[in-house]
């Protein structure tokens, strides 16, 4: 390994063991709070933990997996590095979907994994599995400690590498044997790898040819992602969004990095996303993405995407050009400074003509889907008004935590926020189960905020068993599940692609509210418009965590809506 | 660049434990085969070379790489076509020695395919050839009508025509360092 290391501070120099240390590690990159679970092979280091109960505060979760999604929401909201740790096998491999999460999301996050002794490696041994190699295509970097020495340096390289560049989930695997070893402790930062390059250097020329295409557009448009969030480029965007005038629209990831009323913002791209930006992606004649990946529930169809447009791509990840999306024009950079350079090369513009086209085609969408969303005249309850109701209450000042499935589109398409990170959700890889745990991690990242974590009545009882967390911790997280006694999402595809076979998605489910009381959490049930809001009033008031569960229509479908393959044009209204 | 060709990735790397699976996995994702592969030291030290060879068009082999040179221990990665690249591949023929002296032919297929013998002993000998995939293959054909008791082949090693700047790379980035931290 070649690192060089510049000394933050003067640690001096003292005998310890491998556990000891890997707490002072964590301690001096800044982490106070960790999740996670102990077992065989990692208890070396939960012993430190009890010894340093002072200095770096650990959650019991339920589950690895809760561990790993409440680091992540704690991530999401602090923008520091989620740590999450566990035992070696089962406990290694349970973490495994919150990494993959982590790395198709861009979240920076550090897991820690015991793992059986030296001398036991490769050999079968009890509670052994490579986490190594299963971990290898979901890590941004991973390594296997096996000597007490290597621990400053290693943790060092984990937290530079998890929290630069664009940022990511890194594994470090530690034998039961390098915990319980003694070595010369001593600490210093990394700043540098030789191979590593996180930050590519903004070019003079990329930043002029985009500037000039911009200047010239006539019908430009702005879809910015995660990117401008994880840059902390929020101000630097607001900027460049309202000196250039241009229409900007978001994908499920850059949601708040501007307050959502801003009457720039134009909506959501992608497969339920909002009309006009769909429609007018493939009438725009410039299309500037800013920290965002093309993924394809945002393109619909490639072969038809924005092929009238000349496409400025700003990203960080130089691996993300041209991946999906031919760039004309490729700003390699972090979206701070990109942003912040190329605002005084563009000049003001107001494109009023082009705004009015997003508005009309917007008018449409409000009246044949959204009315009837946030404010339905029909019986059955609608998932969009309680997210209005929770809107209204919360003053949009509520940090959303969402699972995955149609409650995850309604809830995002209908949230408004106030302040940036403050959407948290699964995104790339759409993990049923995330939002309980992510929503503790949330919750104890931004204490002062709110946090509303909605949830379907399927994902909820992926991880329900982090009510324990809750009921331990006192996490003051506000649950709403959206009831519509089906896995809703494939349900409407059921309806829509398979002549309405509902193969294996109804659901009877349990009592949810007792659940909830077992575990020490007030609870109410809503199946009816007039209780609404008054029980969304008593959930947002109140200083503990909270329960309620609204019985929707059950089988309400999310619209609008691109179906797989089609062109984001062809975008469905009903 | 949408027609298959073969190129030679050369991949510079540090040393790390892991991390071919971690380069292979990349071509796995994509279902794409491996021709060849072969890892060695470089022309700097401490500085490893993987060298692959993969038949898959060049838009592909352009985001492979990107997604190579993610990779935190990937130093840089190149791609070239047969013709930007001067390569060899090695291969070892083990035959019956009686053969050597009962079938005549064979000493002819060696001196005509500029193969070389490296040992001999009562019981067997080697021959070795190196040189493009299809000399080989060749020699192949031709020696195994007499029977070969054991056959293998290399990955391909290559060196390209034109200046790989992963020396230049590495020494701007050195420097760009120093002067960071000469700074701070």
């Amino acid at each position: 390994m070649d690192v060089k290391t510049i000394d933050i501070k003067d640690t001096k120099t003292t005998t310890m063991s491998g556990s000891e240390a890997l707490v002072h590690c964590l301690v001096a990159e800044g982490a106070d709070l960790i999740y996670g679970y102990p077992g065989g092979a990692i208890m070396p280091f939960y012993d430190e933990l009890h010894k340093h109960q002072d200095k770096l505060r650990h959650v019991l979760t339920r589950h690895e997996q809760g561990a790993t999604h409440a680091a992540q929401g704690f991530a999401r909201v602090t923008g520091k590095v989620g740590v999450a740790v566990a035992t070696s096998g089962p406990g290694a491999t349970n973490l495994i979907t919150g990494i993959a999460d982590a790395q198709i999301d861009s979240t920076p996050m550090v897991c820690i994994t015991g793992q059986v002794g030296s001398h036991l490696l490769g050999s079968d041994a009890f509670q052994e599995t490579d986490i190594i190699g299963i971990s290898t295509p979901v890590t941004k970097w991973n390594y296997q400690i096996t000597r007490a020495e290597e621990i400053p340096e290693v943790l060092a390289k984990a937290f530079y590498i998890a929290r630069s560049g664009r940022p990511g989930p890194v594994l470090i695997d530690i034998t039961k044997d390098a915990q319980f070893a003694e070595f010369e402790f001593s600490y210093s930062k990394c700043e540098y790898i030789r191979s590593y390059t996180p930050v590519p250097q903004i070019t003079e020329t990329s930043l002029k040819e985009a500037a000039q295409l911009i200047n010239t557009a006539k019908k430009p448009l702005i879809v910015w992602g995660q990117g401008v969030i994880l840059g902390e480029a929020e101000k630097e965007f607001q900027d460049f969004v309202e000196k250039s005038g241009i229409p900007s629209a978001w994908t499920i990831l850059g949601v708040s990095a501007i307050p959502t009323e801003h009457p720039l913002n134009v909506g959501m791209v992608g497969m339920h996303g909002n009309y006009a930006p769909n429609v007018l992606t493939n009438e725009c004649d410039v299309l500037i993405a800013i920290g965002m990946r093309f993924d394809d529930r945002v393109t619909g169809s490639l072969d038809t995407y924005a092929k009238q447009a000349k496409v400025i791509h700003f990203e960080i990840d130089p691996a993300e050009i041209n991946k999906n999306v031919y760039a004309n024009v490729a700003v390699l950079g972090n979206s701070k400074e990109s942003l912040s350079k190329i605002l005084p090369l563009i000049e003001k513009r107001e494109h009023t003509y082009w705004h009015q086209k997003f508005k009309d085609l917007y008018e449409i969408e409000y009246s044949k889907v959204i009315k009837n969303d946030i404010t339905p005249t029909k019986e059955g309850l609608t998932m969009g008004e309680v997210v209005a109701q929770i809107n209204k209450e919360s003053n949009s000042e509520a940090i959303i935590v969402t699972d995955v499935g149609q409650h995850q589109m309604i809830g995002i398409r209908y949230a408004s926020f106030n302040k940036s990170k403050s959407n948290i959700t699964s995104g790339g890889l759409g993990t049923m189960g995330f939002a309980l745990p992510a929503a503790i991690g949330a919750k104890m990242g931004a204490p002062d905020r709110e946090v509303v974590a909605i949830i379907g009545d399927g994902g909820y009882q992926m991880t329900i068993q982090e009510l324990g967390t809750i009921l331990q911790t006192k996490a003051a997280v506000k649950i709403v599940v959206l009831n519509n006694e089906f896995l809703g999402m494939v349900r409407q595809w059921q309806q829509l692609f398979f002549d309405k076979r509902y193969a294996s998605t109804d659901m009877v489910n349990p009592n949810f509210c007792k659940i909830a009381e077992a575990y020490d959490i007030e609870a109410q049930k809503v199946t009816k418009r007039e209780d609404l809001a008054a029980a969304v009033h008593k959930m947002m008031a109140s200083p503990d965590s909270f329960f309620l569960e609204v019985m929707v229509e059950k089988e309400d479908n999310v619209f609008p809506m691109i179906p797989t393959g089609a062109s984001v044009s062809d975008i469905r209204l009903e | 660049m949408s027609e298959q060709k073969f190129y030679t990735i050369s991949i510079y790397t540090e040393n790390n434990i892991g991390l071919l699976n971690r380069i292979s996995g990349i071509f796995q994702r994509r279902k794409m085969n491996i021709e060849s592969l072969s890892v060695s030291a470089s022309e700097i030290d401490d500085v490893y070379r993987f060298t692959l060879v993969v038949n898959i068009t060049e838009l592909q082999v352009q985001k492979v790489l990107g997604q190579i040179e993610r990779q935190v221990e990937v130093i840089k990665a190149y791609y070239h076509t047969d013709e930007e690249t001067i390569f060899t591949e090695s291969a070892l023929f083990k035959i019956k020695s009686s053969l050597l002296f009962d079938e005549p032919q064979i000493q002819n297929i060696i001196k005509e395919s500029h193969a070389r013998i490296v040992t001999v002993n009562s019981d067997f000998f080697v021959i070795e050839k190196s040189g493009k995939r299809s000399e080989i293959e060749l020699v192949h054909r031709e020696l195994k009508p007499f029977g070969i008791m054991q056959f293998v082949r290399s990955g391909r090693i290559a060196v390209t025509k034109t200046e790989m700047r992963i020396s230049s790379k590495l020494k701007a980035i050195e420097n760009e360092v120093e002067a960071a931290f000469a700074k701070a």
